[in-house]
């Protein structure tokens, strides 16, 4: 079993905490001129996204969490799982709603996704940084207030509703950035 | 990658202002500069510093200096009056905001001074050269000093004598900081002070905090007047810990007793027992004068003065560069 010492901690560390996954955010040595030194570091829990702070008497080692990011194809949905497959082996994994959070309101057939593992479980997904989507409802543009760069809301093909500007119209494909949920361009 | 510029670009004129600054206080006051030997045979055995091994091509090995108090020391003890030295100092792998493996200390002894009459000259010297450029920051006038003891009871309403580990433990977890890894009551009171009490002490101001537990005494005598405590001084600017003094320990007894206390808890840590000093301990045993001696942090003070975050602002080719 890999561990790490305090003093390799740095961040995006992955290590085992309180039985999570979590990721080191920041990393502060704090060390009195003649005394005992600490790590003081801000964690994210990689399964529920929470940050906390830890401290740490340095010299301590604590257990490295074998995660890593993977690319793989979305395949589809049955409903209750969302399935995934690595394009090199075909190997298929299905990831539940809990790993998947917002991400499923992304997620569109053949697009290329990072999928984190951990122990060779799906942790979470993290859709392409920008996705086209096509944009199945929405109201039609007025003319005339587009001077004020108003928008309007348009609900996407995944589901996803985003704000688009007044001369979007329903059945345009339109590009979003995933990480912000803002409407970038029409395609 | 740029990485093999410097990083201290804009602090760089002011180090060497700083530096002469320094100089100046010392020469003013009647104190020669002298220097001793970086690299030495032996080493502290104080377990809260931790020397580089420094090995030649032939095998011999020696240590490079986590401060110039031995070799300063022997200079008292053979009848040199007050001195100082501006030297470069290596401990463990101390690297982060305010710590670089390397780094530059300002220690002075001062003969016939005690830990009080010394505080007050360091603060002096801090004030001093705070004034000495207009656009350098300078802390409030009046000074905060507190006792350990008060420092500590005031805030948790613990003896720093007599609390057991578990008292720190909840006296912590009230306010919310919890600590992977086994502490000893001296590990505790670090804890405490360096990640509690010293965070919250004011911005602008400077802390003396005095008479330290004689746990922690390293190389301060014992206080007559509180029994238990040593006349050990912290001098913090803000929440930043700048210089540590003592008034001197001068009885030979008392230092081997400490020596082989620091022993004991380096075995008992699992940490290296380095090499010890036998020339500073002939030095002891032959007499150390009646004197008061600070150690000062110049990359602190440096970063205080220009009120710089981190410690790579002042010094252009910290560790991860050098």
């Amino acid at each position: 079993m890999a561990t790490y010492s305090t003093n390799e901690f740095r961040s995006g560390l992955k290590i085992l905490l309180d039985g999570d996954p979590q990721t080191i955010v920041e990393n502060e040595f704090v060390k009195p001129g003649k005394g005992q030194a600490f790590n003081r570091v801000r964690v994210r829990n990689l399964r529920t996204g929470r940050v906390l702070e830890k401290t740490f008497k340095s010299g301590e080692s604590v257990e490295a969490a074998d995660v890593m990011d993977t690319d793989m194809q979305y395949l589809y949905t049955d409903g209750e799982f969302w399935h995934f497959m690595l394009p090199d082996t075909f190997e298929q994994y299905a990831v539940g709603q809990t790993a998947l959070g917002d991400s499923a309101q992304w997620l569109k057939e053949q697009d290329i996704c990072t999928v984190t593992l951990w122990n060779g479980e799906p942790l979470t997904v993290t859709p392409p940084n920008f996705v086209e989507l096509k944009i199945v409802q929405c109201d039609p543009g007025v003319r005339g207030d587009t001077a004020q760069g108003g928008t309007k809301p348009a609900t996407l093909e995944t589901g996803a509703v985003v704000k688009v500007p007044l001369f979007v119209e329903e059945g345009e494909t339109v590009k979003v950035d995933t990480r912000s949920g803002e409407y970038v361009s029409r395609v | 990658m740029a990485d093999w510029r410097p990083s201290a670009t804009s602090a760089r004129a002011h180090r060497a202002r700083l530096n002469a600054l320094l100089r100046a206080f010392m020469a003013e006051r009647g104190v020669l500069e002298v220097e001793t030997p970086v690299l030495a045979r032996g080493a502290p055995l104080d377990p809260g510093v931790e020397s580089w091994r420094a090995l030649a091509p032939g095998g011999a090995a020696g240590y490079l200096q986590t401060s110039p108090e031995y070799p300063m020391k022997r200079l008292l003890a053979s009848g040199e009056g007050d001195i100082y030295q501006l030297a470069r100092v290596f401990r463990g792998e101390e690297q982060g905001g305010r710590h670089n493996p390397e780094f530059s200390l300002l220690e002075w002894y001062r003969v016939g001074f005690d830990d009080r009459r010394l505080a007050d000259e360091l603060v002096e010297l801090v004030q001093t050269v705070a004034a000495a450029h207009p656009r350098w920051l300078r802390p409030q006038p009046e000074v905060r000093r507190v006792r350990f003891a008060d420092l500590f009871g005031d805030a948790f309403g613990l003896n720093p004598l007599t609390c057991s580990e578990q008292d720190c433990a909840d006296v912590a977890a009230q306010v919310g900081l919890s600590v992977a890894g086994n502490l000893d009551r001296d590990g505790w009171l670090d804890a405490l002070v360096s990640l509690v009490l010293a965070p919250g002490f004011e911005p602008d101001r400077l802390t003396l905090v005095h008479d330290y537990p004689e746990s922690q005494a390293v190389l301060a005598r014992p206080s007559v007047e509180h029994p238990g405590y040593a006349l050990r001084f912290e001098l913090y600017w803000g929440d930043m810990e700048l210089a540590n003094g003592f008034h001197e320990l001068t009885d030979p007894g008392v230092f081997v007793s400490r020596r082989e206390q620091d022993i004991e808890r380096r075995r008992r840590n699992g940490q290296a027992i380095p090499e010890a000093d036998r020339f500073f301990a002939l030095a002891m045993h032959a007499g150390l004068p009646d004197c008061a001696g600070v150690a000062l942090g110049v990359d602190r003070l440096l970063m205080r003065l220009l009120g710089a975050a981190r410690i790579d602002e002042v010094i252009d080719f910290p560790w991860g560069r050098a």
